[in-house]
């Protein structure tokens, strides 16, 4: 039997507030073990919450951004579960009245276009980190608890169940993670776990419409991860039920390194969560004054951008939608169009070139050794036919180490284009003379004949003459 | 006449004058501690260095000519479930029995600029659940006018403190009565202010949307004295009522004609002893001489405020307490491993009451219960809020009594929680609307305890009930008696 | 009787509290008192009302985003039953 997946993501996003979202310690990355505590994230007896604007400016963006309705009235509540991560045993989030509703976002997949629906947005705050003294926290005979991530602000995006594929749920969450870039809210910087999912997964027979039992694999915090965690769960629950057993709904751990999901085991009505309304902190009423404030200060977004991009600057819908799957890529791109030089030509050497060498270097395109003016200028010295654009592969390569404009590296490199004809008659004539076989096959009607002799110009001139100069003289000498 | 007896407004306006010093009074108030803390047994933790050291400050400042507050060089005593920054604060339970915080409550810094001079730390209930201060982890307090009495509670230890002489003032907590009944049975006065009117923060929650911090003192002068100190917006606590402070002295005039007074028909039912009755009927009746207006008016969903209190107080405290669990502060009782070193940790450090009612609120929230009784409860509540609304519209103040009897001895009622619970029914309705309260003393059992008369007020107005208060306190005795202790003649 | 052993039960690991088998009885007896008094609230038509959470109506009270100092790790840990090189150290966490 063929087995459909079901797979749907809860995405976990820090936000970039200057302060945590209940007190106002610091949320920096990286510090000291129990240096951004005070009394209210530490959980002190006696403490209050307080509710950090910015993080609920940033939760609508967040929905205006995905499309989804902002609830006019939106509140608090405790979610209660006993973790020492957790000093007051309960995580301030919100449940029956979250902040935005029914949203969606549109996704490019190799088969095509599709649309994910997204239940909710929430806001709630992080929990503290726990150290282990072995290497896992099976072989740890005690822990060390660190809060200074405790009461960090987290966006909690709840899709629907809608992907069916590893590849969908992989380009959601770049999408998601495009969106919140573009908005400005968090840094989304995978490897510091500013953006991580928990991921459902269930399968059924091809072409039902009833949902399988799912398992959550949570915390996945890269793409990587999440394609493989749900490729080996859609396997493994395949094997299951085509042995004739059943999938146990459970929470996994994915194991990065073994590529494989493992079972953790759950206690009885451990997960009886008890929500109540956060008595301490007072309803969030929204009007819509200030929803339609925020949506006029929301950036342009990678779909309108895209959409623009093919309109006025001719590019394909494939190409578009590369340069604008990052903010980053799409403002270098803006850019490098800024300095005059051609946004196609533009889009292909940063699709090009540029991405590769990235790449190859693992350089964020925000710290590329080759700026986006100097891109640019490079650009338009092919546009100028100062250079060729194969010369240009050249002047790039040497941009990459040289930070001099690259005006000046054509003209220290000797790298100028050849437009004189009278530079470059002597090595047309001396490849005619040299090469009659070719002459002959050209003659006699074999036009492409003439590639090897415009080939042996430019060889002569180092690459330099300007080919469709050479292509041209060649043309009128042979007639 | 002792100085441990004046309240502070004449002792202030003494030390304003220079009659007296700070430190003259406050050694005074030690002798008296001295000589009837152990009978009483109203604090916790007692704080004699430093009190001495701010009285000294205070003369120093007095001396110096600067403006005297009215708190200044005055002895006071907070209840224990109030954060005291370096001082040890357990909500008398063994859980915090270590505990000293690094930060003071709101309260506390306001209190603090007044330069008091702070005594220490009173008995109360085990994290404010109770009504007799029995449930202590520590000891008992003792009534001064009966020392085989409860002292009420669970601001037991700072009412029994301020009746007794060992306090001139002193803040206490109310989430169901916990100012106000106590006082009643101490024969002072006790005022919970509206919901709001004062922070909450730091005062160690019990029922977060119930709980408010208020004076317990010798007369209604000193309560709108220590209000005027403690109230205001702090962005500390996003509870806190954004609305204007006023001088609640300036409500202190006797001046209670055409006052509409709401007698509601459902508190003066089953269950309230005679001598009760007839003390408040009297206080009543005082008012209508003084030339109030007497209009009988019903609060129909009274009967169901026991239910509804024990249902959403438990539900928040259930949730409020979760954090006690041996991690990072307080006690820690050990075990193999995490979960058991929590289960541990909170069995054996918390008493009975505290985890019965841990226990009902976790039954009221868990799965399969929540619509029926917690969520029943928030809707009953709001039924509880409309019909006061609906008598205040109809009169400007609500009377009553503070409890349904005076008090009671110690032992005699703590083995029945359901009974006890019962006890609570003309004081916890004022928390679930949030409204304003004052007990006051307003006659006497044959046997000698003290009676009290509950004032209710419309949301933030206080000074209503503050006036009304005033006008038959002035009317009366009962503020210029104290209670007699250890064979002192009376 | 409405509270039932395992009720108790349930409701003790929800509490992380142990009840003792010889207290059992008693306990199951008070709550199974105070709950059937509570049910006086099924009386109550509540069909059209909405809960009531906060004591006062008020909405929409926040903070700016402002840094305000934290405490010291010394205070921090000050109450710690058990710390280590700036940390709170826990027994063993046996994942659930």
């Amino acid at each position: 039997m063929n087995y459909e997946a079901v797979i749907g993501l809860e995405i976990h996003c820090e936000l970039k507030t200057k302060t945590k979202i209940f007190c106002g310690c610091a949320t920096g990355f990286g510090a000291d073990q129990n240096t951004h505590v005070c009394p209210v994230c530490l959980g002190l007896p006696g403490v209050l919450p307080t509710i950090n604007k910015r993080v609920v400016e940033f939760a609508i963006k967040a929905g205006l951004a995905t499309n989804c309705e902002i609830n006019k009235y939106s509140k608090f509540d405790r979610k209660n579960y006993y973790y020492p991560d957790l000093p007051k045993n309960w995580q301030t989030s919100q449940y029956d009245l979250p902040i935005c509703e029914h949203g969606w976002v549109d996704i490019d997949t190799s088969e095509g276009k599709k649309r994910v629906r997204l239940t909710r947005i929430h806001m709630e705050e992080d929990a503290g980190k726990l150290v282990h003294s072995g290497t896992t926290i099976k072989d740890s005979i005690s822990s060390d608890v660190d809060y200074n991530r405790t009461g960090v602000p987290l966006l909690e995006i709840v899709s629907e169940p809608d992907m069916h594929t590893a590849e969908e749920a992989r380009v959601y969450m770049e999408k998601i993670k495009a969106i919140m870039e573009y908005i400005d809210v968090s840094n989304c910087r995978m490897e510091e776990g500013n953006l991580r999912a928990d991921v459902n997964v269930s399968i059924r027979p091809e072409g039902s419409d009833q949902l399988g039992t799912r398992t959550e694999m949570k915390n996945i915090n890269s793409f990587k991860s999440l394609e493989d965690a749900i490729n080996y769960e859609i396997e493994r629950q395949t094997e299951v039920l085509e042995d004739g057993g059943h999938v146990v709904q459970e929470t996994r751990t994915f194991d990065p390194a073994r590529g494989i999901t493992l079972s953790m085991r759950s206690k009885e009505n451990a997960h009886d969560y008890r929500y109540m309304p956060e008595p301490d902190l007072p309803p969030i009423i929204t009007s819509d004054e200030t929803i339609e404030k925020y949506r006029s200060e929301l950036p342009e977004l990678p779909d309108a951008r895209r959409a623009r991009y093919e309109k006025d600057y001719g590019l394909s819908d494939y190409d578009a939608g590369i340069i604008t799957s990052t903010r980053a890529m799409a403002e270098y791109y803006d850019a490098v169009v800024a300095t005059g030089a051609d946004p196609k030509l533009a889009a292909n050497w940063i699709m090009g070139d540029l991405s590769k060498n990235l790449n190859e270097e693992a350089i964020d395109i925000t710290k590329s050794p080759v700026d986006a003016k100097r891109l640019g200028d490079m650009i338009l010295l092919i546009m100028k036919d100062t250079i060729s654009g194969k010369i240009a592969k050249k002047v790039f390569k040497e941009m990459w180490t040289n930070p001099e404009a690259p005006e000046k590296i054509v003209k220290d490199k000797g790298l100028v284009q050849i437009t004189d004809t009278s530079a470059i008659e002597p090595a047309v004539d001396a490849a005619i003379a040299a090469n009659p076989k070719a002459v002959e096959e050209y003659k006699g009607g074999k036009k492409k004949a003439l590639g090897a002799l415009v080939g042996q110009v430019m060889k002569a001139t180092k690459g330099k003459a300007n080919p469709q100069m050479v292509n041209k003289m060649l043309v009128e000498k042979l007639k | 006449m002792s100085l441990f007896e004046k309240p502070a407004h004449v002792l202030h306006d003494m030390l304003q004058k220079k009659e007296i010093s700070s430190v003259e009074l406050t050694k005074d108030v030690l002798a008296r501690i001295d000589a009837v803390e152990p009978q009483v047994g109203a604090y916790l933790t007692l704080t004699r260095d430093a009190a001495l050291a701010q009285a000294e400050a205070a003369d120093k400042k007095i001396a110096a000519g600067e403006d005297v507050a009215f708190l200044e060089g005055i002895p006071g005593a907070i209840k224990d479930n109030i954060c005291t920054k370096g001082v040890k604060t357990t909500c008398a339970s063994k859980i915090l029995d270590n505990f000293v915080p690094p930060y003071d409550a709101t309260v506390m810094t306001k209190v603090k600029a007044e330069s008091p001079v702070l005594l220490g730390k009173t008995n109360l209930d085990e994290f404010a659940m109770g009504g007799s201060t029995e449930n202590s982890a520590y000891h008992v307090t003792h009534n001064p006018w009966n020392t085989k009495c409860v002292p009420g509670g669970s601001s037991g230890g700072s009412a029994a403190a301020v009746a007794s002489g060992t306090a001139i003032w002193a803040l206490g907590t109310d989430t169901g009565g916990s100012i106000r009944q106590p006082a009643s049975f101490c024969g002072v006065v006790g005022l919970k202010p509206t919901y709001g009117r004062v922070s909450r923060y730091g005062i160690v929650a019990y029922a977060s949307s119930l709980d408010q911090v208020g004076p317990l003192a010798r007369d209604v002068t000193d309560a709108a004295n220590v209000l005027n100190v403690i109230s205001g917006l702090d962005e500390m606590d996003s509870t806190s009522s954004p609305s204007p402070v006023p001088d609640f002295t300036k409500a202190l005039r006797e001046d209670v004609k055409g006052l509409k007074i709401g007698l509601p028909k459902e508190y003066f039912t089953d269950g309230m002893d005679p001598e009760v009755e007839k003390a408040v009927k009297d206080a009543i009746e005082q008012y209508r001489s003084m030339g109030a207006e007497i209009v009988e008016i019903s609060l129909p969903h009274t009967k169901y405020a026991i239910s509804t209190y024990y249902l959403i107080a438990p539900a928040e405290a259930a949730t409020n307490l979760q954090r006690y669990d041996g991690v990072s502060y307080g006690a820690r009782v050990d075990g193999a491993d995490l979960v058991e070193m929590m289960t541990n940790t909170r069995t054996e450090k918390f008493g009975e009451e505290v985890k019965r009612r841990i226990m009902i609120g976790n039954y009221a929230l868990s799965a399969g219960y929540y619509d029926a009784y917690y969520l029943k409860a928030l809707k009953v509540r709001t039924l509880i809020q409309q019909d006061y609304t609906e008598a205040f519209q109809k009169v400007d103040v609500i009377m009553c009594p503070t409890a349904p009897t005076p008090a009671y001895e110690i032992g005699s009622m703590i083995s029945d929680p359901l009974q006890m619970y019962l006890q609570d029914i003309c004081t916890v309705p004022l928390n679930l609307a949030g409204l304003p309260g004052i007990s006051l003393p307003c006659g006497r059992s044959s046997k000698g305890m003290p009676i009290g008369l509950q004032i209710i007020g419309k949301a933030l107005d206080e000074e209503t009930i503050l006036r009304a208060a005033y006008t038959y306190e002035q009317s009366q005795n009962y503020h210029n008696e104290m209670a007699k202790l250890g064979g002192e003649q009376a | 009787m409405k509270v039932t052993k395992k009720d108790l039960e349930n409701v003790a690991v929800l509490s992380r509290l142990r009840v003792p088998e010889d207290k059992q009885e008693t306990y199951i007896q008070q709550m199974d008192a105070i709950l059937t008094y509570m049910d006086n609230l099924s009386e109550v038509d509540t069909e059209n009302v909405k809960p009531t959470t906060y004591a006062l109506p008020m909405s929409n009270v926040f903070r700016e985003d402002e840094v305000k100092p934290s405490l010291d790790r010394e205070a921090a840990l000050s109450n710690a039953p058990l710390k280590e090189n700036g940390y709170f150290k826990v027994p063993k966490v046996l994942e659930d």
